[in-house]
């Protein structure tokens, strides 16, 4: 074990010269080389750079739709045109961004690193996975030319089924298309990690990033057909007039807001499981300290994927009857526990470690603190008398922005600096990447928590038009949203920047112990030399800083 | 985990083989059943019709997923797979229903505005 231990060391040392010889953004050349490689790294880099896309296409919906918002009455657009920007907005960030965001994109590069494998199961599922999701991607976009859908991102019926915007179709598909996209994702990371875990990796010491997009790939497996389900019985509704969600037809509407959550809700787990896999790495990284209540934090990701199919109703309380309310009510709850145990353990791991306070670090930091405040408030949605008054209204808008914004993408943004050196093999600029970081945390809140108040006093979501006594709400958010946009340019020029003019990365710039940090700074083609032995992800007790290269060698 | 039979065997580099007479059978059985199922309409049982295809439609699946895919001589891990999926479609439905069942008494009978095309 030790002789293993030794080479891998002597490897990483070697770095800067192993650079040279061999690595994977080197390997081959080409355009073809890239778009259709079987390299786990490289798809992970396709994904990230459609996902990144996605996401600025999403954002440039949002802030058109919060510059509407900043006036009552038109400002930009008619209401129609707005109808279609809150649409898109939801359906681009949720089905093109924030689902395959950190399992595709983040996951496909570093899971079989971790593993200390070559690569994930079936390498070339995995490309077909990149390439339906371009196809679903292009579907999608396609309806907006075509002629963009305004139902919001959900497809209720009836608006889904009677709307004339001629999208819908072209937009269903695309999302069908794009859930076997996540389906084969989910599939090749259970096998891999099934059948490919090293030597010395038993399951109680796999790092925890694993075990969450382990439990992801469990629900996008079991849950994503019901989705295809779904859409396909809109389509057949649509298209032949098939009466399963329209009342005239001896359907009911009701039943179509039962598909679509009882996927949809675990797509929120999709969302923010690993999300949280990537916080428990970075907090016990850079708080320089063991990872506190390992099996809690693992167990608690199984849980919420188990939990996460009991609770789809309570997006429904003012649609289902009493019966069905009190029991998702109740069930609601049980998830918050989970939940708490992660974010109870992060903090003991946080207690008397040596934090360094690193752009990761940052982003991991701003996760709690937001995490909790969206998983707090969705306690009032959960209770039923409140939610009555809160259902559709700014609150909830706010409390999902909270998860998902200030979960999902500050996990999201602290992964990709965090394995950024990795993955590039440069490092950015840590002033930068922290300017971009607090002007993305200031923006973020400024636009949002304001929503809160607004939905507590009243607004609805997704109106075109207000009451005067709520426009100031409306230009503190609206102001909010500029300043988060400009936060990510500068998130996007300090890592753009680094490509260029960045220092070289040592292999393990961090001091981590999981295994991808244990080869080169991009790793080479084949990942490893040789198969590496693992041991504890979180002893970090034997990796010295080495102020030469600026990265933690095996001492 | 496989283990050679008499119905079956483990071939090296081949996987799991089931004798061309097992799925003979089989096959003859799923045709038996689904002209059974065809059948069984011409008789107006009332209610009973219902219970019956659904009934002859689980053994048909049944029969597809312990012979055809193997799962009669498969690790019991893959057993508690399709059990767990199945368990799933039976708490959506369930709920569904559940939820259904209970506005049911609310809802204007005729009262629908049909599609407007």
């Amino acid at each position: 074990m030790s002789s293993s231990k030794t080479t891998v060391g002597a490897e990483q040392r070697a770095a800067p010269q192993a650079d040279a010889r061999d690595d994977y953004l080197r390997h081959s050349r080409g355009i073809l080389s890239w778009i259709f490689t079987l390299d786990h790294k490289r798809i992970g880099v396709l994904y990230l750079v459609s996902i990144l896309s996605a996401f600025f296409l999403g954002g440039t919906f949002a802030v058109l739709l919060r510059t509407e918002l900043i006036g009552p009455g038109k400002t930009i657009v008619d209401p129609d045109t707005y109808n279609q920007f809150f649409t898109l907005h939801g359906a681009v960030m949720i089905f093109l961004f924030i689902i395959p965001g950190i399992p595709a994109a983040l996951g496909n590069f570093t899971l079989p690193l971790m593993l200390g494998a070559k690569d994930v199961a079936f390498p070339r599922l995995n490309l077909l996975s990149w390439w339906l999701w371009i196809t679903g991607a292009l579907l999608s976009v396609a309806s907006i030319l075509i002629g963009a859908i305004d139902t919001g991102w959900t497809f209720y019926t009836p608006y889904s089924t009677t709307t004339a915007q001629k999208g819908v179709l072209p937009i269903v598909i695309g999302v069908f298309i794009l859930g076997f996209s996540s389906i084969f994702t989910g599939l090749n990371f259970i096998v891999t990690v099934h059948k490919l875990r090293p030597k010395g990796m038993t399951w109680f010491r796999m790092p925890l990033f694993l075990w969450a997009i382990y439990s992801t790939a469990v629900i996008q497996v079991l849950a994503t057909p019901v989705l295809g389900i779904t859409v396909a019985l809109l389509a057949a509704e649509r298209l032949m007039g098939i009466g399963i969600f329209d009342a005239g037809l001896g359907g009911d509407p009701v039943l179509f807001q039962h598909f679509f959550w009882f996927y949809s809700h675990p797509a929120v787990y999709i969302m923010i499981l690993p999300a949280m896999g990537v916080i428990s790495e970075v907090i016990a990284v850079f708080s320089r300290k063991h990872i506190f209540g390992y099996r809690f934090i693992a167990m608690s990701s199984v849980a919420i994927a188990i939990l996460s199919f009991l609770v789809w109703g309570h997006h429904m309380f003012t649609s289902m009857s009493p019966l069905a309310n009190t029991l998702f009510s109740a069930l609601t709850f049980s998830v918050s526990i989970p939940s708490a145990i992660k974010v109870f353990n992060w903090l003991a791991t946080m207690y008397k470690g040596t934090i360094q306070l690193r752009t990761p670090m940052l982003y991991a930091l701003a996760f709690i603190f937001l995490f909790t405040i969206g998983g707090l408030t969705g306690l009032f949605l959960g209770m039923l008398a409140v939610d009555v008054h809160l259902h559709d209204t700014y609150f909830v808008v706010a409390h999902f922005h909270y998860v998902m914004f200030g979960g999902t993408v500050m996990a999201f943004l602290a992964g990709l600096h965090y394995w950024w050196p990795k993955m590039t093999g440069k490092m950015y600029s840590e002033l930068a990447g922290r300017w971009g970081f607090w002007l993305v945390f200031v923006g973020f809140q400024v636009t949002f928590f304001i929503q809160f108040i607004m939905g507590s006093r009243g607004m609805p979501r997704r109106y075109y038009d207000y009451l005067p006594e709520f426009q100031i709400y409306h230009q503190i958010s609206s102001i909010g949203s500029y300043l988060t946009a400009v936060g990510f340019f500068v998130v996007a020029g300090c890592l753009a920047r680094s490509l260029v003019r960045g220092v070289p990365a040592p292999a393990n710039p961090w001091g981590a112990n999981s295994l991808e940090w244990w080869t080169p700074s991009p790793p080479p083609h084949d990942n490893f030399a040789e198969t590496p032995e693992a041991d504890d992800p979180y002893d970090f007790s034997k990796w010295t800083l080495d102020p030469g290269t600026g990265g933690y060698v095996r001492s | 985990m496989t283990h050679p039979t008499a119905a079956s065997s483990h071939v090296p580099g081949v996987g799991h083989v089931v004798p061309i007479r097992t799925l003979l059978g089989v096959l003859a059985t799923l045709l038996v059943l689904t002209i059974a199922t065809v059948a069984i309409t011409l008789f107006d049982l009332g209610s009973f019709n219902i219970v019956l295809a659904l009934t002859i439609a689980f053994v048909k699946g049944a029969l597809v997923l312990l012979y055809f895919m193997h799962l009669r001589w498969d690790r019991p891990f893959h057993a508690i797979v399709i059990v767990s999926a199945v368990l799933f479609v039976t708490l959506f439905i369930g709920v569904a229903l559940l939820d259904t069942l209970q506005y049911h008494p609310d809802v204007i009978p005729g009262y629908a505005p049909a599609l407007k095309r």
